[in-house]
């Protein structure tokens, strides 16, 4: 078995206490730094790190729902960017409808690119992205729904392991494909940009993204405290038992591909809000979210902050995409031996990831071994 | 909840760090010019030799002195080739490293990526490459070529009797913003000029399409109807090598079927045995093999500075080399860097074009430029067979398309509008 | 009359004094005209020099052609040039003797493009049609049949009576043909041209005599002669007919090329990952190293032993399996050793490897396209048919994939290393308690996969880039293909890579590029919804594991 499945840890309280309390603050503090410390003072928050943390909790949210069904469930998905993807194209679709006739050629209702295209009116599955309601309905009930079709497939004729991972891949790929064809009425490779605003807020002012950062940390709080309650309550045990021993809890009588199909759902709607935060806080969705490297980083950084461990989801996210920042700006020219070198280290030096190394050395330093959620 | 308590305490003290180090000020007596192009992932194969040009401007700008008495200092970033994370270093560039002037991008979308931060942080970038046009950014200066720059001449040098006389033309490109640009124009300017849309065919590949049998086979089939035809390939980056080897050994010569390329130069042409394809055109603004002094000097330099005598040089670096020089002037005439002020030294501005004429920047923000045709020699370069006898005034709103028509880019009074079909400020 | 005939004899007498000198002089003239820049003037040269009959004209354009003619920049002589280290071997092109060596910068190439090639091409069918080499008869029997010149029909009716080989026969009859369509005034030569024309299966053909049934702008046809329009519809019908089924023919061998490139691509990964079990991202990256070498071999060859550049392969193809299946063997005993009975954490240091693997080959190579050759076996076409025409490079990768497959089946299968490699995979305990060295099978084993991607990388490094990205573009599609097939059956993978290539290559033409890929994506997703474990799925209870 990978993991053991001591649920002590499921439940770590302190842990649980400090992400919590650390995204609770960060929502609270990093806006009001920003917007109320005058530009100067040592405290003052640039409005470019608000922005960053903000793309860091999207992630985190995004690495939380691959937790969920792969530390807990054992479904190794490789095309959760899909979902992800999928989610933000919904925002960013009610965020087109949105600039109306500010765009460059100043149709009413056609976005650029498609008056470019020479489209004569708005394709169906366009419709209602105009209202706001609409799309956030959308930006859960796209991925859900994909995940619901491709989960009953899979889950059904019983495809696991490496199989279903291929094949998530497969679909990333081919939605990559798609995404990427002009004709598809989605922007082709540009994507969806330009956006203007949201809700009547302008994306481009401070209180905006300050806002925009506080509901990500907000969302990835509830989010959180959402699957600690699924992985601690009698379904969550179902769900370690089925990623520990899938044949013998199918012969106990548990219908597995039922339960495998909710959490993947579940995982997949995460998935489409933390790209649909992801969206306005970026200014630009396009295919290459659907590629399936990016899906693969997703799952390293899961592996990194420790899989089967929410919080773990949430540290490795933030301190990978925070190593990718630095990285890239402080040594562009070898990051990638770094960050390569670091994916093998914690993969050959710390199988559990940083929290379940952390959960290991424990023994001696009972405050870590609070923090990690070990045996109290 | 003491716990609680305790998170928040420590979120705090997290987010103070981060702010102080974010803060660093940018020291007074340097000029930090950022360079944000991709130094890893798909677009690394194109994009490393523009940062290692702009490296080679700013080494050459410090040698002979620097800029209003302070030294230069290039800013790299590698933004990977992942779209977001331009936009991200951008912001770094800008608002973190306080840069005068960013130097980058290659793709459309990479461009797209960017533009709002740097419209909403008033920053300034030079953006290098050929691309679609149907922009003008008060914050962007575009020194590569619009279509009109490279591809009406090219059809229509095509269309020429040197050209070959073609009748009928195939538009092959990646499925992306630049080719279905250039194709929806050129579709326009071939109708315009008497050729019916039976005669066109047009197809569109994903990046890095690499399998190219199934289309040089339909592009010889659809050569064969009686009507002389060529091709116009707008077939980006990666996916040029499997398509000329699969169009040598197909054995499509060029005088039956000239293939004119858009997006293919030396660069492209170094990871290839262009033997079998010889004859086949490409049209750009600048040519290594072009014989003018500028030029000559410029290699040189460029082959010192690499340090490889086997490095070629190509468009977007003379685009590079253009646009830098001009910046370097307008701050001079302004006396600052302060973004505004370059801006409007910046209009008018001339710099020796290393082809032997001269550069105008324009209140479009698009550069005057000439506009060569050249066929690929067997030894890896293009020679000039065709080239306009002026320069051609870049145009960021096609005449062709409808739509962008009645559009006007013009940056100075009383237009003062990248996309405006009336002035800003009324005249009289 | 006495005053008449004496001046045709005098006329007559200067002639024949004089024509040598006159010759010369018109020569002179002609390749001074090439040197000028409008392009009429020099198609007018071109075609004065082959008229004038000269022996040095055929030289002349020949080395025209090829771009072997310069103007001496110091003296304005026209020369020509052959490529001698740093500089040109000249000769002087009226004399043709031999005339020393000068730099590159000290000669002014004769221009010469598309349009004067065409020209050029034209004047020398006509100059070569007798030549003694068959090969030189055929090109310009088909350069004749392009250009198709009305005062070319005596002189192929002439070729075509004295010719002896068939092919070359076959080639003269087709120019004649299309020659006398296009410039014959009698209706029912016309007719019986284009019925000569009905054997060709031929796109050129198909062009010809389309050009008869052409509209003008109007709409009303060109061609006034009704029985000619309704013999060139019937030849029309015949080709395309004949067309058809060889477009057919085409999209098979289409199909099994990119099959074949899918196995190579993916035969390696069969192994690490099919076989042993190693989510094995860096394959694509072996992949690359492989087509890496082969630069590095090509390199040593073009400074050192530039005249055996044929050969390059022979020594890629072992070095290429060498390197990467060393480089293999490394990752098994540093990364993967310690992972075995983790497969999901070998994907993830093994993507960790791939960034590493890619940044490290772009630091040393540079992150630009490397120059690999196809050497003279690889380049050019076979044509089969009209229509038909299959790529040598493409051929041989078939060969290649094929041999390469065999060579690894006959390996597991008969070989002691093959048996030892099938024990430690189907029960580890079981065959180190009978003194199989695990650990040496797990090297070796994974080295294996990794120096067939190597090989597969020194293969497709013929026809696609050799840049630090070349692995990245393969590696979906290798999972695919092994997932597809059945992980741990290599004749599933290569069956799997086969169809795969086929179903692509048939759903192309209706779908297009882009969907029919993204069909074949769909295909294999719900195809593992009926069969969950591939094509060929092992059976038993090791699989459950």
């Amino acid at each position: 078995m990978l993991l053991s499945n001591d649920h002590g840890r499921l439940l770590s309280p302190l842990g649980a206490k400090i992400t919590l309390g650390l995204l609770l603050a960060a929502g609270v503090l990093v806006p009001l730094l920003n917007l109320a410390v005058p530009q100067d003072s040592v405290f003052h928050v640039p409005t470019y790190l608000v922005s960053l943390l903000g793309k860091y909790l999207c992630f985190a949210l995004l690495a939380l729902s691959v937790d969920l069904i792969w530390g807990y469930c054992g479904i190794l998905s490789l095309g959760h960017g899909a979902f992800f993807a999928l989610g933000g194209y919904a925002m960013g679709m009610h965020l087109m409808r949105q600039i109306g006739d500010r765009g460059v050629y100043g149709h009413p209702v056609l976005p650029d690119f498609m008056v470019f295209l020479n489209w004569k009116e708005l394709p169906w599955y366009w419709y209602g992205f105009d209202s706001f309601p609409f799309a956030m309905l959308m930006v859960v009930l796209v991925p859900g729904l994909l995940a619901l079709v491709f989960g009953w497939l899979a889950f059904r004729s019983r495809v696991t392991g490496v199989y279903l991972s291929i094949i998530t891949q497969a679909m990333t790929f081919a939605l990559l494909l798609a995404f990427f064809r002009n004709d598809m009425g989605f922007g082709g490779n540009n994507g969806l940009t330009d956006f203007k605003d949201l809700l009547g807020f302008d994306l481009q002012s401070d209180g905006t993204r300050a806002a925009l950062f506080a509901t990500s940390a907000l969302a990835l709080a509830l989010a959180y405290l959402l699957c600690r309650w699924i992985v601690g309550s009698k379904l969550g045990r179902v769900l370690i038992a089925i990623r520990d021993a899938e044949s013998r809890t199918r012969f106990l009588g548990y219908r597995v591909e039922f339960y495998k199909l909710f959490v993947f759902v579940l995982s997949a709607m995460l998935a489409g809000i933390a790209g649909a935060l992801y969206v306005p806080q970026v200014g630009i969705i396009n295919p290459s979210e659907f590629s399936p490297a990016n899906s693969i980083e997703i799952v390293i950084w899961v592996a990194v902050g420790g899989r089967g461990y929410l919080h773990g989801a949430i540290l490795g996210a933030v301190l990978v995409n925070y190593a990718k920042t630095y990285l890239t700006g402080a040594a562009p020219e070898i990051w990638l031996f770094f960050l390569g070198g670091l994916f093998i280290a914690v993969t050959v030096f710390m199988p559990k990831g940083i929290i379940g190394s952390l959960e290991q050395v424990s023994a001696r330093v009972p405050l870590l071994a609070r923090v990690a959620g070990g045996r109290q | 909840m003491k716990s609680v308590i305790r998170g928040a305490m420590s979120a705090a003290a997290m987010a103070a760090v981060l702010a102080g180090g974010a803060a660093a000020q940018a020291a007074d007596d340097v000029i930090k010019v950022g360079v944000l192009h991709s130094l890893s992932g798909t677009m690394a194969i194109s994009e490393t030799t523009l940062k290692d040009t702009v490296l080679m401007m700013v080494d050459d700008l410090n040698k002979s002195g620097g800029l209003l008495g302070k030294q230069v200092e290039a800013v790299v970033v590698d933004p990977a080739s992942d779209w977001p994370l331009f936009a991200e270093k951008a912001r770094e560039l800008l608002e973190k490293e306080q840069v005068d002037v960013v130097f980058g991008c290659w793709t459309s979308v990479s461009r797209k990526s960017v533009l709002p931060v740097f419209e909403e942080l008033n920053g300034l970038l030079f953006y290098p490459v050929q691309y679609e046009g149907e922009e003008s950014s008060r914050n962007v200066f575009y020194t590569g070529a619009a279509p009109n720059q490279q591809a009406i001449p090219a059809v229509e040098y095509l269309m020429s009797e040197d050209g070959g006389g073609a009748e009928r033309f195939v538009l092959l490109g990646t499925d992306y913003v630049y080719p279905r640009t250039t194709n929806k124009i050129l579709r326009a300017f071939l109708n315009e000029k008497g050729v019916s849309d039976a005669d066109i065919m047009e197809n569109y590949t994903p990046f890095g399409h690499s399998d190219w049998q199934t289309i040089v086979a339909d592009v010889k089939e659809f050569a064969s109807q009686g009507k002389k035809t060529a091709v116009v390939s707008t077939i980006n980056g990666d996916a040029n090598v499997p398509f000329y080897k699969e169009l040598g050994n197909q054995g499509i010569a060029a005088e039956e079927i000239p293939v004119v390329a858009f997006s293919v130069g030396e660069e492209e042409l170094a990871g290839l045995d262009t033997g079998p394809l010889v004859g086949h055109l490409a049209a750009w603004n600048y040519f290594m093999s072009v014989e003018a002094d500028v030029n000559d000097g410029f290699i040189e330099q460029w082959h010192a500075f690499i340090g490889d005598e086997d490095r070629v040089t190509n468009d977007p670096m003379e685009a590079t080399y253009i646009g830098f020089k001009m910046w370097t002037q307008a701050v001079k005439q302004a006396g600052t860097t302060e973004v505004n002020a370059v801006r409007q030294a910046m209009y008018g501005q001339t710099v020796p074009n290393l082809t032997g004429g001269t550069a105008v920047m324009n209140a479009n923000h698009h550069l005057s430029k000439p506009v060569l045709i050249g066929e690929i020699q067997d030894d890896g370069m293009i020679e000039t067979v065709w080239s306009t006898d002026k320069e051609v005034v870049g145009d960021a709103w096609s005449d062709f398309i409808p739509e962008s028509s009645k559009l006007t880019a013009d940056w100075t009074y009383p237009w003062v509008c990248g996309n405006c079909e009336a002035p800003t400020y009324a005249t009289n | 009359m006495f005053r008449k005939v004496l001046r045709i004899s005098l006329v007559a007498v200067a002639l024949a004094v004089l024509l040598p000198a006159a010759a010369r002089a018109d020569l002179l003239q002609d390749l001074q005209a090439l040197t000028e820049k409008s392009n009429e003037t020099k198609a007018a040269a071109v075609e004065s020099l082959a008229a004038g009959g000269h022996e040095r004209a055929l030289p002349i354009l020949e080395a025209y052609l090829d771009g072997q003619l310069f103007q001496v920049k110091a003296d304005d002589r026209m020369v020509i040039g052959e490529e001698a280290g740093k500089g040109y071997r000249i000769f002087d092109a009226v004399t043709g003797e031999a005339a020393g060596e000068l730099g590159k910068r000290k000669l002014r190439k004769v221009r010469i493009n598309n349009r004067l090639r065409q020209v050029v091409k034209a004047a020398l069918g006509g100059l070569t049609l007798g030549s003694a080499d068959p090969a030189a008869r055929m090109r310009a029997a088909d350069a004749v049949f392009r250009s198709a010149p009305a005062e070319m029909v005596a002189p192929l009716e002439a070729a075509l009576a004295s010719e002896e080989n068939a092919r070359v026969a076959e080639r003269l009859r087709r120019a004649l043909a299309a020659t006398r369509l296009v410039n014959a005034e009698d209706s029912a030569l016309r007719v019986a041209a284009l019925q000569t024309l009905a054997d060709f299966t031929d796109p050129d053909v198909r062009a010809v005599v389309a050009g008869v049934l052409r509209n003008d702008d109007a709409g009303a046809p060109l061609e006034s002669d009704a029985a000619v329009r309704a013999a060139a519809q019937e030849t029309l019908a015949t080709i395309e007919r004949a067309l058809e089924f060889n477009r057919f023919l085409a999209s098979i061998f289409q199909g099994i090329s990119l099959g074949s490139v899918l196995l190579l691509a993916a035969i390696g990964l069969a192994i690490t990952f099919g076989v042993m079990g190693v989510i094995n991202m860096a394959h694509g990256e072996m992949v690359m190293l492989g087509a890496y070498t082969t630069f590095v071999v090509q390199e040593v060859f073009r400074t050192s032993f530039p005249g055996a550049f044929d050969y390059s392969l022979a020594v890629a193809i072992p070095a290429g399996f060498l390197v990467t299946g060393l480089v293999g063997i490394g990752i098994e005993r540093g990364i993967i050793r310690f992972l075995y009975g983790r497969p999901l954490e070998t994907l993830l240091a093994t993507w960790g490897l791939s960034l590493i693997l890619q940044q490290l080959v772009r630091s040393i190579f540079g992150p630009t396209n490397r120059e690999v050759g196809n050497p003279s076996w690889m380049s050019g076409a076979w044509e089969v048919a009209g229509g038909l025409t299959l790529t040598y490079n493409r051929l041989w990768i078939i060969v290649f994939a094929l041999v390469v497959f065999a060579l690894l089946m006959a390996l597991i299968r008969f070989s002691s290393y093959g048996l030892q490699m099938r024990a430690v995979t189907q029960n580890r305990p079981m065959a180190s308690s009978m003194g199989i060295r695990t650990g040496w099978v797990d090297a070796m084993t994974f080295g294996l996969g990794s120096g067939i991607a190597g090989m597969a990388g020194v293969a497709l490094s013929q026809i696609d880039n050799v840049s630090p990205n070349l692995g990245q573009g393969y590696i979906i599609d290798s999972f695919m293909v092994v997932v597809f097939g059945g992980v741990g059956n290599l004749w599933g993978t290569l069956v799997g890579a086969f169809s795969l290539g086929l179903v692509n290559k048939f759903l192309e033409p209706y779908a297009g590029a882009v969907l029919g890929k993204i069909l074949v994506l769909v295909v294999v997703i719900l195809f593992i919804q009926k069969r969950p474990r591939g094509l060929f799925a092992l059976r038993g209870r090791a699989v459950e594991n």
